[in-house]
């Protein structure tokens, strides 16, 4: 029998509408996969099982009565940062303990309107903080890429998925689902798709509404989607973009339909190569990864440009004033009172102290404390003011560059997947994963990651489109030919479902 | 930027993190390395430039002052570590 789980989100959407298979058929393929790998790679914090059957068996009417949404019947898993109505919600935080919302995202709810299917809750990092997925309060997510060793047999050691969208990449690249929903606040939808082999792409700022999404800083904080092919992708941004009265920041504007844009290819396409982005010490199969894409490109029609984005270099530091100063103030919503845990002291804010200090985690604590520092009595002029004027000045090198290219082409990440540990020591380290990403939520631009290669060991590349605000199309378009060019990274070996 | 221990204290007070002398000791140089690092932004001069406020300019959205949702007090309750009548349950905080 077809593994239904092998499909694409076109593929199982097409499927369905030939009645090949049911919805429940889908649905059922999918719940089996889980119960045989999340022992192993731990990508679903909550499994819901009876909720994606019942959705499933409404899809299956609906299907039959030929009343079916755009995405009827098909199974997604959603990040637990996204509330969900009466199934807990946790950020991933012991501090939100056994919260249960009484709302819906609306990103999440534009997705159930339009007939998908919920199989869970994913991991992520705490709170969304972090490159590895190290700081769950659930645990590390596992890579299903394994290394590939010197005597071409794949070593054991456990790879990181990315963070903080690690259970989304991890569940889509395993197959777990279609397709996922993510957040990215300086990388965390395209540093785990670049380390997993899938596609993931980080709207522009108010694209997508952040109503029932929890809050880590709030002016960088975008969904977007995790998913296999570009296509997929196309689809599924087109769902989960709206606009929200409910977020005063999400854009009235339309959406297009860009699934419609994918076929129509690159020809005459202005590319800008940002030379900031040839970082020290870059890996020369990071530049060639970079330098088949620019050929790619360039074979498809488009033109080349070297670009200057002069102050690319001051986003990262930037960054790390900007998130932990808004995180400082979201997170002071967790005081044990209201909701979530609450450890009793001797007076009121000790009760407040200890609450926050056993229910957040190391990373969210040290960022809470950044961010406390900056904002507080006689520092904010110095530190988050600046940060901001920084990030006016990261916004001009781009609106200058729009004026000679339509889209630009980098690096997703500095290097391929690495081992649990391997920089949790270090914060600093580990904040360097997002030095290419970081740039376009500081700008608020829409950025995409498209598989491209894989690295030396064996594990995917990614490489990393950025565009206009709101041009979203001009990505999916330029994708599909990166994805034409580089084919479809599927992971090799489904080690974790042996045994 | 050196950040010393007295002002970690200080700063895990403001935030209502309690935080163990051994975690006060270690926070003190992992403040002080990013607060190092982050100094770098110095080097830009910024005195002619706006700060961002928004990404893309849009005007603020106004809708009329009306109550749009309510009577839900069970649901604002129902998490709520302790509560009674659809009250929240705090500790004293008047003595």
């Amino acid at each position: 029998m077809t593994d239904l789980t092998k499909f694409s989100l076109a593929e199982a959407r097409d499927g369905l509408a030939k009645k090949s298979f049911s919805a429940r058929e889908l649905t059922d393929a999918f719940i089996t996969a889980i119960e045989a790998s999340n022992g192993a790679l731990n990508a679903y914090v909550l499994p819901t099982p009876e909720h994606a059957r019942a959705q499933a068996a409404e899809s299956d009417k609906r299907i039959a009565a030929g009343t079916a949404r755009a995405l009827e019947g098909l199974p997604l898993g959603n990040k637990d940062l996204f509330a969900t109505k009466g199934i807990r919600t946790t950020a991933c935080s012991k501090i939100l303990d056994d919260f249960k919302p009484p709302y819906e995202s609306t990103v999440g709810q534009n997705l159930w309107d339009a007939g998908a299917v919920m199989l869970g809750k994913l991991n992520n990092d705490e709170f969304a903080m972090g490159s590895s997925n190290e700081t769950s309060a659930f645990g590390n997510v596992v890579s299903p890429w394994r290394r590939l060793g010197r005597d071409g047999k794949r070593s054991t050691d456990k790879l990181v998925p990315g963070g903080s969208s690690g259970g989304s990449s991890a569940a889509v690249s395993a197959n777990l689902c279609l397709a996922a929903t993510a957040t990215d606040t300086g990388g965390s939808i395209r540093q785990p798709a670049a380390l997993t082999g899938t596609v993931g792409i980080k709207p522009t700022y108010g694209r997508c509404s952040r109503w029932g999404i929890v809050a880590f800083a709030s002016s960088l904080d975008q969904a977007g989607p995790i998913t296999k092919t570009v296509r997929d992708a196309a689809i599924m941004l087109k769902a989960m973009a709206s606009h929200d009265p409910k977020d005063t920041t999400s854009v009235d504007a339309p959406v297009p339909d860009y699934e419609a844009a994918l076929g129509k290819g690159v020809k005459g396409l202005r590319v800008g190569i940002p030379k900031e982005y040839r970082v020290d010490g870059m890996s020369a199969e990071i530049q060639k990864l970079w330098d088949d894409g620019i050929a790619w490109l360039k074979a498809a029609g488009a033109t080349i440009h070297d670009i200057s984005l002069p102050h690319t270099k001051y986003a990262l530091p930037a960054y790390y004033i900007v998130a932990p100063a808004e995180a400082s103030s979201n997170l002071a919503r967790y005081d044990g009172m209201r909701y979530g845990m609450r450890v009793t002291g001797s007076n009121l804010t000790d009760t407040y102290e200890l609450t926050r200090a056993a229910g957040f985690g190391r990373e969210v604590r040290r960022r809470i404390l950044i961010g406390t520092y900056v904002l507080s009595a006689g520092y904010y002029d110095a530190y988050y003011l600046k940060a901001q004027k920084v990030r006016t000045l990261i916004k001009r090198d781009f609106d200058e560059a729009w004026n000679f290219v339509d889209v630009v082409l980098t690096p997703t990440t500095p290097s391929p997947a690495f081992a649990f540990g391997e920089k949790s020591g270090d914060p600093l380290a580990m904040y360097l994963e997002d030095i290419f990403t970081v740039t376009v939520n500081m700008a608020g631009l829409p950025g995409m990651s498209v598989p491209a290669g894989l690295s030396s060991q064996g594990t995917p590349l990614g490489l990393q489109l950025i565009g206009k605000p709101f041009d979203e199309t001009t990505l999916f378009q330029t994708a599909q030919v990166i994805e034409d060019a580089a084919g479809r990274f599927p992971v090799p070996d489904r080690w974790w479902m042996k045994g | 930027m050196h950040v010393d221990e007295a002002t970690v204290r200080r700063i895990a007070r403001l935030a209502r993190i309690k935080i163990s002398d051994a975690e006060a000791k270690s926070l003190e140089a992992e403040l002080s390395n990013i607060l190092d690092w982050v100094a770098q932004l110095d080097e830009v001069d910024t005195s002619a430039v706006e700060p961002m406020t928004r990404v893309v300019a849009q005007a603020m959205k106004m809708r009329d002052d009306v109550v749009a949702d309510g009577e839900i007090a069970d649901l604002v309750t129902a998490n709520a570590p302790s509560s009674e009548d659809n009250f929240f349950v705090v500790p004293k905080v008047v003595e």
